[in-house]
């Protein structure tokens, strides 16, 4: 006979909960599509949204209110690059370093970031402020070089422009 | 058919394949990676490049994919293209670039589909001199073991694990060059058809944990062809031998029961064979349970003899967990009306029931294969993943077809697996499941949590629907009507309807309802199929064989009109309840029991005769098709333990008979007893042909058990003696414990020990021994079918039970169960491993009327304590038990569960 099997006391615990206001959000999500899967990747911005990164515990979490396999879910979420699985800073930095930016100064811009946030890809500021990433090209190749940060997309960015800019993200 | 150009030679080819089926079938080498028969192609790992030609003029051609490329008529294409070969070796190459090239410790090595695709492309120095990617692996559980990194991303384990085997653990995780094969978090791997991706995934990162713990290359282990004995599958299998100890078991390839799968409880199931508990030599016991001691050979038997002479009436109890030929020689010994098949009464009276309906509905028996061709199922009280593993795996493949069927409207090749995936997103064939609890086909089935009187009502009302001369159903709700209104209109929509029923919930109306469906579909001239799952491996063959039922064995003992039993290959106490068992083994004054475990009835008896498992002996099954299989003796146990007297029941048996007699105890071979067991049995005829006998020969030669490169023949022994002895002779069987011998594939055969061809070490070897990839042995499957269709007339059953009434009693309805629900694998550690926790399951309002909830802990007298969970939609008035939790439970028998007090297990 089928086991009953809590999917939950498999995995280690990184004590996510799924927030009842993000369940509603992503069964109506649910209704937008023909297949769950499909949903997935609202499911998981949903999560990201109010988490800032989606924990290990939310997998198994989502893919119970889709109703699909917890190996399809993860495999979605380790797809994107911008689904986070680690923690992130208040603001992440995505600074772009597809081809129209890398002829216009993406090195330099890059250089200046960390010199100014004082860390490489993938790090997070001591305050927790800011997480640098990079990102390819964010359709912004008229104002090459670009970067974004949160949902707001800056170009051309001068190294100059940073300070000012990074204020505006407390 | 068509005509395809290779290299400027024509070959005829069947166009409905991709070019490199169709090349391989030829007997043409092209490497591949992602592309596997029973998966289809997708085109992934781009290692099965060819050079193709527009026509006879075109002298550029370019590369194309072979597995994505149709086999159509007037296809002109180059495998030893330069540039193709050349493509295909930078292929080989890149996608070793991280791999560890750690052949000598991996497991896989020696049977490496990736070694022998190296080896093929040309392969051999390694230029990358970069940094590696590693990998952390992880923990899967009791059966598999996982190193990451030797994966080169073909993505085969997810297409099987998920496409394929429904899983949804497993996954691929990450992106680019940066590709994870594993579980979405550490744990145990959850469907049970897992270990297949150890022969599934062309390299060595799922790997067999069991075989690991008492590692063998593949070229140094022996094998022969054999037949899982932990269901009523009848599955193929290669058992490989090492030291006297079965060491691995691998699929062998069967075109119509198992292809290229088991399941994990065949796979996984062997370690009783291993126990160092089994019984080694003859022994005697005074009194029940204590410490026997061992006797000789001669004594034993003529002790046995001499006590058995003295008794007024001896009892055989038979097996359906031991071969035909064991079975037929206790009937031998203690006479036709002194014989019982060992099974209890129930069961016995559905096995025949079974065998019945087999005949007479007018349905045919489809093979597990041709299941996968049905477009409409009906599963009537049986959960078949469970109860007969493999068989699940099949009718998922029905429900999946639909794709097939979508895509053939459209153009869409049946072996174009990802476009028939996204085509056929969540479209299934209907597969009707009545049954009370979750099974592993419910994400591709409707089911029915319907308790076993009103499944079978469900049932007897579908047959009304399709056939109104079917008895109708009285008191029927809406709801079943309504249920049994959408089934039937989905079995007459059908090209080819199935049902399948079984002897899980040992019921009668549940098979008479099935049987009644099945009949009134053949009346309505449906092409359709009726399959009759049973529960263990020769449960078939001991009803065609015929006897008394176990009850009746029991009576015979308890009220004194017999004063001896033997009891072959049997724990009774599994079947019966203790008391029962006890009384009658307490009335017989000689007890002899042959068996190759320490059961509960073995501890009882007065002589223990050491009997051979499937690893140890030949015989023959017969499945749940009806289909009687032979399997062969993987190594001679005297061999390596001198001390060890294990021989085949039969022998054994025969032995005893001749002794009887006051004859001297000459041996008798397979095929004597063979052939006298098909002729005392009008309906066991045909068995004898299920395999060649012991003179059949290829070029003049026996059959190898052992690859041509076994090694170390000369020191195995050499701990107990410097000079080597004459290997063991098989007077049984045409194979020899040897290497030396037949071991090719150029002649067809059906008997095939190993598969091993020049170049092809790894279970894909089995490509050349099929008449086309993914088909038939070449020598035909193994097996003959002994149930046949009759002509005929079968009275509709009225056999129609009353509509359930509310009661205050509580009964059992015990769940088969993969793991643990089989005597015998039950025995074995990693299956134990695999079992489910101790539970009952109950409704709301019986765990009210208990006074416990989900999670809370019950007893059934002093058994172990069980694990309460509650089940919305379970039916009133069961408690769900997986089988093998309590022994001897009868299904359907009243129970009173009672609240563990606290501080007591
Ligand atoms: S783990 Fe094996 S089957 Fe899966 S992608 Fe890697 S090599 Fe292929
Ligand atoms: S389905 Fe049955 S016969 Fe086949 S491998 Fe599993 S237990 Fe063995
Ligand atoms: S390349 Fe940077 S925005 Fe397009
Ligand atoms: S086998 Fe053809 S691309 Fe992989």
């Amino acid at each position: 006979m089928a086991e009953p099997v809590s999917t939950s006391t498999l995995i280690g615990s990184d004590g996510f909960e799924l927030h009842p206001a993000d369940e509603t959000a992503i069964l109506e999500q649910l209704k937008h599509y023909e297949q769950p899967q499909a949903a997935c990747i609202d499911a998981l911005k949903i999560v990201q949204r109010r988490h800032g990164w989606v924990p290990d515990d939310a997998i198994p979490a989502i893919a119970r209110v889709l109703g699909i396999g917890p190996g399809a879910v993860e495999g979605v979420a380790t797809f994107y690059s911008l689904i986070f699985r680690q923690p992130v800073g208040r603001h992440v930095v995505l600074v772009c370093d597809s081809s129209s930016c890398f002829l216009t100064g993406f090195d330099e811009l890059k250089q200046a970031l960390v010199n100014e946030l004082g860390v490489d890809y993938g790090g997070t500021t001591s305050d927790n402020r800011f997480t640098l990433l990079p990102v390819c090209c964010l359709g912004a190749c008229d104002g090459a070089p670009a970067l974004m940060i949160d949902n707001d997309t800056y170009g051309p960015v001068t190294p100059d422009d940073l300070p000012r800019l990074l204020e505006g993200y407390p | 058919m068509a005509i395809i150009h290779v290299d400027g030679q024509d070959y005829e080819v069947n166009g409905a394949q991709n070019l490199l089926q169709a090349c391989l079938s030829l007997g043409l080498d092209i490497p591949y990676f992602c592309w596997h028969p029973a998966m289809g192609s997708v085109g992934a790992c781009r290692q099965c490049a060819v050079r193709q030609y527009k026509d006879e003029d075109d002298d550029k051609g370019s590369l194309v994919m072979s597995c994505m490329a149709p086999a159509a008529d007037q296809t002109r294409i180059s495998i030893e293209d330069e540039e193709a070969k050349a493509f295909r070796a930078s292929v080989v190459e890149w996608l070793m670039i991280n791999h560890p090239h750690d052949c000598p410790v991996c497991e896989e090595g020696g049977h490496c589909h990736l070694q022998d695709m190296t080896v093929m492309t040309g392969h051999d120095r390694r230029r990358y001199r970069f940094r590696k990617r590693t990998r952390r692996n992880q923990e899967l559980g009791p059966f598999i073991a996982h190193e990451m990194n030797r994966c080169i991303t073909c993505y085969r384990c997810v297409r099987f694990y998920n496409d394929y085997a429904g899983g949804t653990d497993l996954g691929a995780f990450g992106a680019k060059d940066n590709v994870y094969f594993g579980r979405y978090a550490e744990g145990t791997l959850e469907s049970p058809f897992a270990g297949n991706l150890t022969e599934v995934c062309p390299t060595g990162v799922f790997t067999d944990k069991s075989h690991s713990e008492q590692y063998t290359r593949k070229w140094d282990l022996q094998f022969a062809p054999s037949v899982c004995h932990q269901c009523s599958m009848g599955c193929n299998i290669s058992p490989g031998e090492r030291y006297g100890s079965i060491r691995r078991i691998e699929n062998r390839y069967h075109g119509e029961v198992n292809g290229y799968f088991l399941c994990d409880r065949g796979r996984f199931g062997y370690g009783y064979v291993n126990r160092s508990d089994r019984p080694l030599l003859p022994e005697w016991r005074q009194q029940p349970d204590e410490e026997p001691t061992t006797l000789e050979v001669d004594t034993a038997l003529a002790r046995i003899t001499d006590t058995l002479r003295h008794s007024q009436r001896v009892i055989g109890i038979g097996s359906p967990r031991a071969s035909l030929e064991s079975n037929h020689q206790l009937r031998e010994l203690v006479g036709a009306d002194n014989f019982s098949t060992g099974i209890e009464a129930r069961e016995q009276a559905c096995l025949a029931l079974m065998d019945d309906l087999q005949r007479t509905t007018g349905l045919h028996t489809p093979t597990p294969r041709q299941i996968e061709n049905h477009d409409a199922i009906l599963v009537l009280g049986e959960d078949p993943v469970q109860s007969a593993g493999r068989l699940g795996l099949n009718m998922r493949q029905a429900a999946l077809s639909r794709r097939e069927a979508m895509g053939e409207k459209i153009g869409i090749p049946a072996w174009n697996a990802e476009a028939l995936k996204t085509l056929g997103q969540d479209v299934y064939h209907p597969l009707h499941i009545a049954w009370p609890t979750a099974t592993e086909l419910d994400d591709v089935a409707t089911r029915y949590p319907l308790a076993p009187e009103e499944i079978a009502r469900l049932g007897f009302a579908v047959a009304h629907i399709i056939d109104p001369a079917a008895p109708v159903v009285d008191n029927l709700d809406p709801a079943t009507r309504d249920t049994a209104q959408r089934i039937a209109d989905d079995l007459m929509a059908a090209e080819r309807p199935l049902v399948v029923s079984g002897g899980s919930l040992v019921s009668d109306s549940v098979l008479q309802a099935a049987g009644n469906i099945a009949q009134a579909l053949a009346r309505r001239a449906r092409q359709g199929g009726l399959v009759l799952i049973r529960r263990e491996a020769n449960s078939t063959g001991l009803s065609l064989m015929g006897g008394q039922t176990l009850d009746w064995a029991m009576d015979e003992l308890t009220e004194g009109r017999a004063d001896a039993v033997v009891v072959l290959e049997n724990d009774l106490y599994q079947r019966l309840p203790a008391q029962r068992v006890d009384q009658a083994l307490a009335r017989a004054d000689i007890r002899v029991v042959l068996d190759h475990q320490r059961t509960a009835t073995l501890a009882r008896a007065s002589f223990t005769l050491p009997a051979a498992s499937f690893a140890e002996g030949d015989g023959t099954l017969v499945n749940l098709e009806g289909r009687a299989q032979r399997f062969f003796q993987v190594y001679e146990p005297g061999y390596l333990r001198p001390e060890a007297r294990i021989h085949e029941s039969w022998r054994w048996l025969h032995a005893l008979a001749a002794g009887l007699r006051r004859e001297d105890a000459t041996d008798v071979n397979l095929d004597e007893i063979t052939a006298a067991c098909a002729e005392a049995h009008p309906a066991l005829t045909g068995m004898v042909e299920a395999a060649p006998g012991a003179g059949y020969r290829i070029e003049g030669l026996r059959l190898a058990r052992e690859p041509h490169r076994y090694s170390g023949r000369t020191a195995m022994r050499a701990n107990l003696s410097v000079s080597e002895p004459r290997p063991p002779q098989d007077e049984d069987t045409p194979f020899a414990f040897s290497m030396e011998g037949y071991s090719g594939f150029d002649h067809p055969r059906q008997q095939v020990a190993f598969a091993w061809a020049p170049g092809w070490n790894s279970p894909q070897a089995w490509n050349k021994f099929t008449d086309e990839v993914g088909g038939h042995l070449s020598g035909g499957d193994p097996g003959i079918r002994l149930i046949h269709r009759q002509p005929g007339h079968r009275d509709y059953s009225l056999r129609i039970p009353a509509a359930a009434t509310a009661e205050n009693t509580l009964r059992a309805l015990v769940l088969p169960s993969l793991f643990g629900g089989d005597e015998t694998s039950a025995r074995a550690e990693p299956i134990q491993q695999r079992m489910a926790t101790p539970v009952v399951i109950l409704c709301h309002i019986d765990a009210e009327a208990l006074d416990v909830h989900h999670g809370d802990t019950l007893v059934l007298g002093d058994s172990p304590a069980m694990t309460v969970h509650e089940q919305d939609d379970w039916p009133t008035g069961w408690a769900g038990l997986p089988a093998g939790l309590l022994p001897g439970l009868a299904q359907g028998e009243a129970l009173t569960l009672s609240k563990t007090t606290g501080g007591e297990p």
